[in-house]
């Protein structure tokens, strides 16, 4: 009886850690993207609201010490793992105390301290940079997991099938995490590849490749666990097909039906599978009172709020440290 | 002192290095063949394992990747294309990545791999298996491209390469592979970014590096015998390239004369000539000449590839520094 009370305890316990992690990504970006439309922040930015789940659902699957590597949207994945949102913040604004220091803005974000070892907006680029830590885990024996976050264009890239054949053959404690909104940029899935197919391009190159609702939370969290587990294991690496829709459009605050990329009918059907309400109606159902939720939403969105004035009160960097950086000055000998 | 070949001299910094530092590995493909890269890597893998020296699937992009990954995270990696050539298929990750993660993250992270590209041409292999690309690299701020022209250098530069924090690429060239020389058995650096002069002489500087260095030590014996005093400056590192000490010459000698084993335009010669016209005007007696590649693919058939490498023999040095030697008369 304890027991069950216990898995019950803790089962809640996780669901609640994925839905504030999920609230702080979606309070994060739904500000950014009032401060794109102010004018306020200039770089491009790109969204991933209504994406949330993959980026909660994974990260908190995996240890601090386990790395991971994104791309141009990955505002989620930094905030996911928990890095602060006042670096990210000060870095879109371009300011010295940004987490890259007002060298990579929204599409290179950084927070080594918990393991966001970097994100790069070359498509699929940072696939077989993930394969690498891999093999370094591997080469040291130190059961760290390495998790690549990419959307569905970068599987057309040949950095993903070399990466993914490599990290099989030599089984390498790995996560593909593809979270297939169903666009590159403006273009559709199957306007770009033969078939609506992502995740047997895993038992082509010999690994398991699973097809998971993006937009649930609870069940992105149960299988990055299990891969987590088997590339512990010494099992090697899985692709996990994340199937998703981001609401906005490719870059920007922009919801696209404006230029005709996509279907006013084709959001009208995503929309109610918001992962964020589904998660937040499960834990009602579950007896959480609605005024505790209310309560953590409001936290958080004061968090970012004093994230915003610390970036507004920032300094921006110094033009006479443009120089600076291009080669390390650490001896790490 | 015992002398050991350049090629020999490589695999001694290799054994060397993957015995002095865990961190170390070496990635690519042809690292258990016998023949792939040439008696540099022999018997590496008996050595020192598979584990470590990685014989890989046919993946250049991935490999370059996974080796800057690997870096990011505490290893020593060195990744080995055993023909530039095929290095092209991973531009992607030497020069968006590696060159970029430590200016992009301000200096929170550094990629510290080296990346071995071996020029590997002649022999009727025409135009694909021949290419000597050190321009591409040397244009990208980021990274670090060493010559290496001896075999003192090859084991220095790739013990300085493998120990430097940033990405660097360096360039052995199999024609230099029979070169022969002291090296010492200890583990020493040459420093990146310090030219050597291989010869000293009064008339014409003569700057290179890698196989032209070696033409152009020739090319000064020759020049000697027909009354023209060569100085030779071997780069040894075309990114950074000492400066200076090109300066130093050329203010002696008045001539600058730039040999590369590639082609001419945008090349490393166009740089350093540049660079030294713009630096160094007030020094020079004659124009800056350059002996380079033409620009065009190599050719397979043996009149036609003759002809091409023609442009990189020691005549071709040898004409353009009497050339030069001319200037002075009129002068």
């Amino acid at each position: 009886m304890s027991d069950e009370h216990d898995v019950a305890r803790r089962r809640l316990e996780l669901w609640r850690r994925l839905y504030a992690t999920m609230v702080r990504i979606r309070a994060f970006e739904e500000r950014l993207a009032d401060l794109v439309d102010a004018g306020e922040v200039r770089g491009p930015c790109h969204l991933s609201i209504g994406q949330e789940a993959i980026a909660a659902g994974v990260c908190t699957a995996i240890d601090t010490d386990d790395t991971i590597w994104g791309g141009h949207r990955s505002h989620g994945h930094y905030i996911a793992k928990g890095g602060d949102p006042r670096a990210m913040m000060a870095e879109i604004f371009g300011k010295a105390t940004g987490c890259s220091r007002g060298r990579g803005g929204s599409m290179h974000i950084f927070a080594p301290q918990v393991g966001l070892l970097g994100t790069v907006p070359l498509v699929a680029a940072t696939i077989p940079i993930a394969v690498g830590a891999a093999l370094a885990s591997k080469l040291r024996g130190d059961g760290r997991v390495a998790v690549a976050f990419f959307g569905d264009g970068a599987t057309e890239e040949g950095h993903f099938h070399e990466s993914v054949n490599l990290a099989g053959v030599y089984r390498l404690p790995v996560l593909f995490v593809c979270e297939n909104n169903f666009y590159s940029s403006h273009m559709a899935l199957l306007e770009r590849r033969v078939s609506d197919n992502i995740a047997l391009t895993g038992s082509a190159h010999g690994i398991p490749g699973v097809v998971v609702d993006g937009n649930d939370v609870v069940e992105v969290h149960r299988v990055a666990d299990a891969a987590a587990e088997r590339a512990r294991r010494g099992d090697g690496p899985t692709l996990l097909e994340c199937r998703t829709y981001r609401w906005r459009g490719h870059v920007g605050t922009s919801w696209d039906m404006d230029v005709g990329v996509r279907r006013k009918d084709e959001l009208a059907e995503w929309l109610p599978k918001d992962p964020i309400a589904r998660l937040r109606r499960e834990l009602i159902e579950c007896g959480v009172a609605e005024s505790d939720l209310d309560r953590e939403d409001e936290t958080t969105h004061d968090l970012i709020a004093e994230a915003v004035v610390f970036s507004r009160t920032s300094s921006l960097p110094d033009p006479a440290e443009l120089g600076d950086h291009v080669f390390t000055t650490a001896t790490g000998k | 002192m015992r002398t050991l070949k350049y090629s020999a001299a490589i695999r001694e910094a290799y054994a060397q290095l993957l015995r002095d530092d865990d961190r170390v590995f070496v990635f690519g493909q042809g690292l258990w063949s016998p023949w792939y890269v040439g008696a540099s890597m022999t018997d590496l893998d008996k050595e020192f394992g598979r584990d470590r020296i990685i014989d890989s699937p046919v993946s250049e992009n991935a490999t370059t990747g996974a080796a800057i990954g690997a870096a990011l995270v505490g290893m020593r990696p060195i990744v080995v294309h055993p023909r530039m050539d095929f290095m092209v298929l991973a531009m992607d990750p030497i020069v968006n990545q590696a060159a970029n993660w430590c200016y992009l993250f301000a200096g929170g992270t550094s990629v510290p791999i080296v990346v071995r590209a071996i020029i590997n041409r002649g022999g009727e292999q025409a135009a694909q298996h021949s290419q000597a690309l050190q321009a591409w690299f040397m244009h990208v701020p980021g990274l670090k491209v060493v010559m290496p022209a001896t075999a003192y250098d090859a084991k220095g530069l790739l013990i300085s390469a493998l120990r430097d924090d940033n990405p660097v690429i360096y360039i052995d060239d199999r024609w230099l592979y029979s070169e022969e020389e002291e090296v010492p058995e200890a583990m020493y650096e040459v420093p990146i970014g310090q030219a050597a002069i291989r010869r000293e002489g009064v008339d014409v500087t003569i700057v290179a590096s890698s196989f032209m260095a070696q033409q152009s030590i020739r090319a000064a014996e020759a020049l000697a015998e027909r009354g023209i005093d060569a100085e030779v400056v071997d780069l040894r590192s075309i990114k950074p390239w000492d400066k200076e000490l090109v300066f130093e010459s050329v203010r002696k000698t008045g001539r600058l004369l730039v040999a590369d084993g590639a082609w001419k335009t945008c090349g490393v010669a166009a740089e350093i000539a540049a660079t030294v016209a713009s630096e160094a005007f007030d020094a020079l007696r004659a124009p800056i000449e350059r002996v380079c590649l033409p620009d065009l693919p190599a050719p397979a058939s043996k009149s036609l590839e003759d002809a091409y490498y023609d442009h990189l023999g020691v005549d071709a040095v040898v004409r353009a520094a009497e050339r030069m030697a001319r200037v002075r008369e009129r002068a």
